[in-house]
């Protein structure tokens, strides 16, 4: 599919009142620039096409393959980046400043299949997987809910029977992120036992389908789909040997996650400096908006925010390189940053007043795909049980 | 093939500009460097010719420490190692005389550089390492192909352009679109870690001091005159813009 080349100039910078940039190193910044300068070239100017058309632009996977976005934190040996979880984070937020739908992507491939294969598969699998993932040559999805099982994903129906030679696999996955591209899917199925185990799914194979879920008004410029699998042969090989109960996807998410909280920063940094500009040049009343003491809240509410979900981005960040980031931790960033995101980005639609509706800005855009954020990965009440177990020693899921 | 690229390390576009010690000094506070982009342009093509004809690119930067990260950036996008002359460049002959001796130590194919600065905007450097080494210098070249010993170029001139050839060794000003600009990937970033950045003291001193800095006056306001009232047009330019 052709997209639009808007000639709109992307003037984004990002705010800093914290000089939370000193915290960062010289080449954390150079991966910054880098990938901002390569959305702003490659994405900003098609991205209001493909959400308005609901096109996913799937020739950007190879050029965010050849840019190193994805699975950055795999080390280089499997082609992948060998980087550390700042410079993943700060990768995410910059991806979805540009848009949410290929950060998830993005996350997708790189935290949801790479990372399960880098972690729980066998090295065979690593060598023959991760380096064409990494390259963007394949794109890989994930599969965990289920119709049925969404907060629940325990509960999950899909099956796999040990059949001597292969694993048959039976049973259904929704809202599956990249399935309808996608080359391969990593799946959470049930073995006779009812323990959970992880398999790798290629595109091919017979009885394997990905039916696309349309008419979404999130994520446009991504895509969604279901995975249905009828007395799928699955190879013995394909299972992911180190991968076993719930922990297996629950490990996944955790990486997910992190890069979530990081990328929801990004798209409220987006609105907000869209706000900021807007509100200086818009004159009402004889005076710039910027001049009216209800935007000036609005505006240092925003940056408040941000600076908060931007200490809290890096502090994990550091957790995270020292390998003692925890589920809780994780849940309080992602909870925080979407919900400051959601609120930002409103914030801003009303200050763009009439224009913040239209495509003309990103905030619309940004609006409706953080509804999806809020949702996937854990809702965002979810996020709250997790704390709230953490804090009490209680789970109040049930 | 072997290829020298200088870069500057200049303040980004939408710096605000300001002074300090009686406007004797730039402030630096809170300005974001970046590589020159012109610069840019002449370092992009020298990858490119890497690319088809082999060989090394070496990027040359005459400047304090700062300058590094825009150094690093220069060797995340293809150069393979750098030299950094450690000076406070105060004037072009100055620096044309480092990057002319560093040049001279060497046999590069090409010297590659901007039209210009974008800071100091003289456009005088590249001319000034020609003579120094007695070689020649083209500005501002849109085009570049390397063909044998022999570079095919397109420079823009006065209300056109020209084909030119020249033999190698040369020194080129670089401009748009003579390639497209390269963004540095993750692979170019960690491999940049380890490229060696060599750093030289240079020969001579400056001889420039700069007295005191001052901001161009702003701009009025456009008055617009309708087409009609030709005579007010030209009253105002000649009384009140004192032009005619
Ligand atoms: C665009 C998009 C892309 C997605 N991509 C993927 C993907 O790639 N792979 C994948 O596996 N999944 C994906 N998902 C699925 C996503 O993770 C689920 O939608 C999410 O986990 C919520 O599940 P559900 O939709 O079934 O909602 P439900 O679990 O039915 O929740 C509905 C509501 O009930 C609330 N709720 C549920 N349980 C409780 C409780 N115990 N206490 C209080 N409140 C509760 C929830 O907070 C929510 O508000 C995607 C979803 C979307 C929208
Ligand atoms: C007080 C002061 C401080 C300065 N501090 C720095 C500094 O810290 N770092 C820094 O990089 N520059 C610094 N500059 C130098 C300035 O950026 C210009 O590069 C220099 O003055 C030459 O300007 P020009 O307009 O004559 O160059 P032009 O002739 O317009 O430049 C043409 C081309 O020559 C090459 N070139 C020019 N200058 C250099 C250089 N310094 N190194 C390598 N190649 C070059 C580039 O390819 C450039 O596109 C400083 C200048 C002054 C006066």
């Amino acid at each position: 599919m052709e997209f639009y080349q808007s000639n709109k100039v992307d003037d984004f910078e990002s705010p800093d009142f914290y000089q939370i940039d000193d915290l960062l190193t010289e080449e954390h910044l150079l991966i910054r620039q880098s990938v901002r300068d390569f959305i702003k070239k490659e994405v900003s100017p098609i991205i209001e096409d493909a959400a308005q058309k609901a096109a996913f632009p799937a020739y950007l996977v190879k050029k965010f393959g050849e840019m190193g976005l994805f699975g950055p934190t795999i080390p280089e040996k499997y082609g992948a980046g060998g980087l550390d979880y700042i410079a993943y984070g700060l990768m995410m937020q910059e991806v979805e400043r540009g848009d949410s739908g290929l950060r998830s992507m993005a996350s997708v491939q790189g935290s949801l299949v790479m990372y399960p294969i880098y972690e729980y598969g066998s090295e065979e699998q690593r060598l023959k997987y991760l380096p064409k993932l990494a390259s963007g040559e394949y794109l890989g999805c994930f599969g965990l809910t289920e119709p049925d099982f969404g907060s629940n994903p325990a509960g999950m129906k899909t099956r796999i029977e040990d059949k001597g030679d292969y694993y048959l696999l039976n049973g259904s996955k929704m809202w599956i992120s990249n399935a309808p591209m996608a080359d391969i899917a990593v799946v959470w199925a049930k073995n006779e036992q009812g323990r959970i185990k992880g398999l790798i799914v290629e595109r091919g194979m017979e009885g394997f389908s990905t039916p696309e879920i349309h008419q979404k008004w999130s994520l446009r410029a991504s895509c969604t789909g279901e995975l249905v699998f009828d007395n799928v042969k699955v190879p013995k090989e394909n299972l992911l040997p180190s991968a076993d109960g719930l922990r297996g996807p629950l490990g996944c998410l955790d990486s997910a996650r992190y890069g979530i909280a990081w990328g929801a920063l990004g798209a409220a940094m987006d609105c907000y400096d869209s706000a900021k500009k807007y509100a200086l040049e818009r004159i009402q009343f004889d005076k710039p908006i910027a001049s009216f003491q209800l935007v000036q809240k609005k505006l240092a509410e925003m940056l408040t925010e941000i600076t908060k979900a931007q200490l809290i981005c890096w502090r994990l960040g550091m957790l995270k390189n020292a390998g003692k980031a925890t589920t809780a931790q994780i849940s309080l960033a992602k909870r925080n940053n979407v919900d400051i995101a959601l609120k930002i980005a409103r914030e801003a639609r009303q200050l763009h007043g009439g224009m913040g509706i239209t495509g003309e800005y990103p905030i619309m855009r940004h609006l409706m795909n953080l509804e999806s954020v809020v949702t996937y990965e854990g809702t965002h009440d979810i996020h709250l049980l997790i704390l709230g177990a953490e804090i009490t020693g209680i789970s109040a899921f049930k | 093939m072997k290829i020298l690229v200088c870069i500057t390390n200049v303040p980004d576009t939408t710096a605000k500009i300001s002074f300090i010690d009686g406007d004797t000094k730039f402030n630096k506070t809170g300005v974001q460097y970046i590589c020159g982009p012109y610069d840019d342009y002449a370092l992009s093509r020298a990858v490119e010719l890497k690319e088809q004809h082999g060989g090394t690119v070496t990027v040359l930067n005459v400047g304090e420490a700062e300058s590094e990260q825009v150094i690093r950036k220069c060797l995340a996008i293809g150069a393979d190692d750098a030299i950094r002359v450690n000076t406070e460049p105060t004037d072009s002959y100055f620096v044309a005389e480092q990057i002319a001796h560093i040049a001279s130590q060497e046999n590069y194919d090409l010297i590659l550089m901007g039209r210009e600065s974008i800071d100091f905007n003289s456009g005088v450097v590249h001319g000034l390492v020609g003579e120094m080494l007695g070689i020649p210098s083209l500005s501002p070249v849109m085009k570049l192909e390397i063909d044998g010993g022999v570079a095919k170029m397109t420079r823009e001139i006065e209300g056109g352009k020209e084909d030119v050839e020249a033999s190698l060794p040369l020194v080129l000003g670089c401009q748009e679109p003579i390639a497209e600009w390269k963004i540095p990937n993750m692979r170019g970033i960690m491999s940049a870690r380890t490229k060696p950045l060599k750093v030289v003291e240079p020969v001579g001193s400056g001889l420039t001091i700069t007295e005191k800095y001052a901001l161009p006056a702003p701009k009025g306001a456009v008055k617009m005159i309708p087409a009609e009232e030709a005579e007010k047009l030209i009253d105002l330019l000649k009384n009140e813009a004192k032009v005619l």
